[in-house]
């Protein structure tokens, strides 16, 4: 069966959405996505679309989807990569992604998240000390 | 006048048909040599209202049509359905509004999309949607 890979590294899941996504293939990748991010505890989700030659509200609900699901699983989700004609079209189409981090790209998505991360660790710290 | 240059139709039957309706428009606008959000905005809106189609209409058809008037090319896409149809087109045509689980988007914003837009639809009897987007 036709799916989307899922890396690991460290902390954080990368994905690169490279073909035409459809219902089965996106269904699939929530499934593969979240039993990922609960066996390795990953606090963090980077999806890459820089290959993704248009977004639409199909696959901008499945991001937000992703992104939803993922911070109920507590891990953070950034979106790279998009490019500038897909991004002059996803305005006019009317979709703000509104909830979904972006980054221009993966090392600046990298960034976001350790960020993200060593926020949330300085806070567990400092609430330890009470 | 508008001519008509070149005509064919897809079938919109199942998910992998949305994906080569796509794939047909961007080949159609990249030979009209409609520069990249150009091709991007069409392609976009084909995939919009081709998914309307197969979701909305239970599947039908598109007709894709190279058009060319006195000053410059274009492209136009027809999409027919024979399924419910749509009562209220003016609140479908709302942002935000769906009755699927979508995100209420697709009508209204290729629209946006395009430079002529078009709706024709009978309760009962299906629904056309027909779109052009000049070089």
């Amino acid at each position: 069966m036709e799916r989307i890979p899922i890396l690991k590294m460290g902390d954080y899941l990368l994905i690169t959405i490279q073909v035409d996504m459809h219902d089965k293939l996106a269904l699939t990748l929530q499934n593969d996505l979240t039993e990922q991010i609960v066996t390795h505890k990953s606090k963090g989700i980077l999806i890459d679309i820089s290959a993704l030659e248009i977004v639409d509200s199909f696959i901008g609900r499945m991001l937000g989807i992703i992104a939803s699901m993922s911070r109920l699983l507590d891990a953070e989700t950034v979106v790279v990569g998009m490019q500038p004609a897909v991004a002059i079209t996803l305005v006019e189409l009317g979709l703000s992604m509104k909830g979904i981090r972006t980054a221009l790209n993966v090392e600046k998505g990298m960034t976001v998240l350790q960020n993200s991360l060593r926020e949330e660790r300085q806070d567990g710290d400092s609430s330890r000390q009470f | 006048m508008i001519r008509v240059v070149n005509s064919e139709s897809m079938e919109i039957r199942a998910a992998e048909d949305v994906v080569a309706v796509r794939q047909a428009v961007r080949k159609k606008s990249i030979s009209l040599g409609f520069g990249l959000v150009d091709q991007t905005k069409v392609v976009t809106a084909s995939s919009e209202l081709a998914r309307n189609t197969l979701d909305h209409g239970g599947g039908g058809t598109v007709h894709l049509e190279i058009l060319e008037n006195d000053r410059r090319a274009g492209i136009r896409l027809i999409f027919e359905d024979q399924g419910p149809g749509i009562a209220d087109i003016a609140q479908a045509l709302t942002d935000g509004y769906t009755s699927g689980g979508g995100m209420g988007l697709g009508l209204g914003g290729s629209k946006r999309l395009s430079h002529e837009f078009d709706i024709t639809s009978q309760p009962g009897e299906g629904t056309r949607v027909s779109i052009v987007r000049w070089k």
